[in-house]
């Protein structure tokens, strides 16, 4: 068996008193599309906050390529390839659309990238997103839902080998979902391993592989979409007792 | 390397500055300029971190007294060349900056701000009780008799500081304009995502205070020798601190050059009045311009310049 690409062993993380993860495991393996889900402040977005290095985590470790990188800065982790969304976009907002995506062109992937024609490949990924007429507007005044997409062109513009995407499609369209889980699909083929939150349930079913489902900071149910729908627990977790 | 107009036009300032030293007697005009020049070296290097990478300086009279106190004690002391003793001056500052740059690990936005104002407050209260410093009252700096190439010392002094300002506004330029200034912008707008994107926050923070601290130590190096009297009220003068900051505000913190156009127009509506009327109102000046400028034109002259042209082009266009 090949090592796994992401390995989380025992992450436990504490805002003050309260515990957000619990002792949360779990493996990504190399082109694996992992699907997210949890309801509600069940800790989604602290578990990728840890992984790519926005919060750092007291107890348990996380190792990246087989390199435990519990301890490393976001930088570096960036640099080794792990990219994300941000769920609340945070763009560079006195940067241009296509500004946004030579940062981590220039900076995460700067080992990745040909450094002769990087405005052309920013292109190709903004063409990808449907913002190639765009590429000059200002990030700022854009709408939240376009906000989310250049978080998603932004973090596959790192060149990830593992890429989050954290609720990248909440408010789009139905095509607009399909359009983008295409590009997921085509990147996950290149040997990229991916991580897919999303409350939108059809794609999270079209598109993973295998479902993690925390509740209340716990992973409770962990295998695939067929399974977890039929897990007793995670019905529970959705609908209440 | 490719001859572009920046360049060109710093090799015609500096000639220009050397002309104007021997085509000039008149002492008036140097020490008016001189003036100008510091404000102008100060607003650069305040930008680099205020501008550039969205940290607010509150205290930026501290590094240049720091600046002006170490070229105070390296005189007294060895009385070493004054190229050397600027030097390490810069160097001093530059250290300092580079210890508010750890700050900026702690501390964000406003209280980064009263930070590197505190700083300046300690440093002045070190300087009122230091005795070898000339504490509250001040210290004589004796002017050396020899003055190089120059008529007299005052030209001198003005090349040199023409001198640190032309190499203060090539490296803002260059910061900005690079993949570090890049970096610095992307630190600015957000830093979580900067991180998150691959850039090393800190170590472009600390670049960041680093070279801004150099630079205001440089422009507080020269002063005693410009002054021949320092004392805290005058190397850590609330002007100094409130100019730094108008200046780049004035001019348009976005690019390189708004600094500059800011420091030549506060500059010399400033010494202007001075002449005219009397430098008891330069803080009036400022206070007045940077109360416009923040509510009728928060991108300063550089903002206002470009809203122009794109009218201009809208009209024609429509
Ligand atoms: N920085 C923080 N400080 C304190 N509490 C936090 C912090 N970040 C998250 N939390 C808390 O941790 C819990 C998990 O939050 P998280 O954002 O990870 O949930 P999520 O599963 O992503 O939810 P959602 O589906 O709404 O995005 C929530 O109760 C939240 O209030
Ligand atoms: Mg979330």
């Amino acid at each position: 068996m090949a090592e796994p690409v992401l390995k989380v062993t025992d992450l436990t993380k504490r805002f003050g008193g309260f515990v957000a993860l619990d002792t949360v495991n779990m493996e990504l393996n190399d082109k694996e599309r992992l699907g997210l889900i949890g309801p509600n402040g069940s800790g989604k977005t602290t578990l990728i906050n840890c992984i790519s290095g926005a919060l750092t985590n007291e107890e348990g470790t996380v190792n990246f390529n087989g390199e435990d990188i519990t301890q490393m800065k976001a930088h570096k982790r960036a640099h080794m390839g792990i990219s994300r969304s941000f769920q609340i976009p945070k763009p560079f907002g006195t940067m241009s659309i296509i500004e946004n995506l030579l940062v981590p062109m220039e900076y995460a992937a700067w080992d990745r990238v040909d450094h002769r024609n990087l405005r052309e490949q920013a292109m190709d990924i903004l063409e990808l997103v449907g913002f190639k007429d765009r590429a000059d507007e200002n990030s700022a005044s854009l709408t939240q839902v376009d906000m989310r997409k250049l978080e998603l062109a932004r973090a596959l513009a790192a060149k990830p080998k593992l890429l989050v995407s954290d609720e990248a499609m909440a408010g789009l369209s139905g095509s607009e979902v399909d359009e983008i889980l295409e590009i997921l699909f085509a990147l996950a083929e290149r040997s990229v391993a991916i991580i897919m939150i999303e409350h939108i349930m059809r794609a999270v079913m079209r598109f993973s592989e295998r479902i993690i489902v925390l509740d209340a900071g716990k992973k409770i149910a962990d295998g695939s979409p067929d399974e977890v729908v039929s897990n007793p627990d995670v019905e529970k977790a959705y609908l209440g007792e | 390397m490719k001859l572009d107009k920046f360049w060109i036009s710093v090799v015609v300032v500096l000639v220009a500055g050397f002309a104007f030293t021997k085509l000039v007697d008149n002492e008036f005009y140097f020490f008016a300029t001189y003036v100008v020049l510091q404000g102008l070296v100060m607003a650069v290097a305040w930008n680099i971190l205020g501008g550039f990478t969205g940290y607010v300086n509150f205290g930026s009279a501290g590094f240049f007294a720091l600046g002006a106190y170490t070229m105070v004690a390296l005189n007294k002391a060895f009385g070493l060349p004054l190229p050397v003793m600027v030097l390490i001056a810069g160097t001093l500052s530059g250290l300092l900056g580079l210890g508010v740059g750890y700050i900026s690990l702690r501390l964000k936005g406003v209280y980064f701000a009263i930070a590197t104002l505190a700083i300046a407050l300690v440093l002045e209260t070190v300087v009122n009780n230091s005795h070898y410093l000339g504490g509250a009252a001040g210290t004589y700096v004796i002017q050396p008799k020899e003055s190089f190439i120059f008529d007299n010392y005052i030209e001198l002094l003005f090349m040199f500081m023409l001198l640190i300002a032309v190499v203060a506004t090539a490296v803002s330029r260059y910061l900005s304009a690079s993949r570090l200034g890049m970096g610095l912008a992307a630190v600015r707008d957000d830093e979580v995502a900067a991180e998150c994107m691959g850039v090393p926050t800190l170590k472009l923070k600390l670049i960041s205070t680093t070279t801004m601290g150099i630079f205001m130590g440089l422009a507080g190096s020269l002063f005693p020798f410009f002054v021949t009297f320092v004392d805290p009220v005058s190397a850590f003068s609330l002007l100094i601190a409130v100019n730094s900051i108008a200046m780049p505000m004035i001019g348009g913190t976005a690019v390189w050059y708004g600094p500059v156009i800011g420091a030549l127009v506060l500059g010399v509506v400033q010494e202007t009045a001075t002449v005219t009327i009397s430098s008891e109102l330069n803080l009036l000046i400022v206070g007045v311009m940077l109360v416009g400028f923040i509510t009728m034109a928060p991108r300063g002259i550089v903002g206002l310049y470009e809203d122009y042209k794109a009218k201009r082009k809208g009209q024609n266009n429509g």
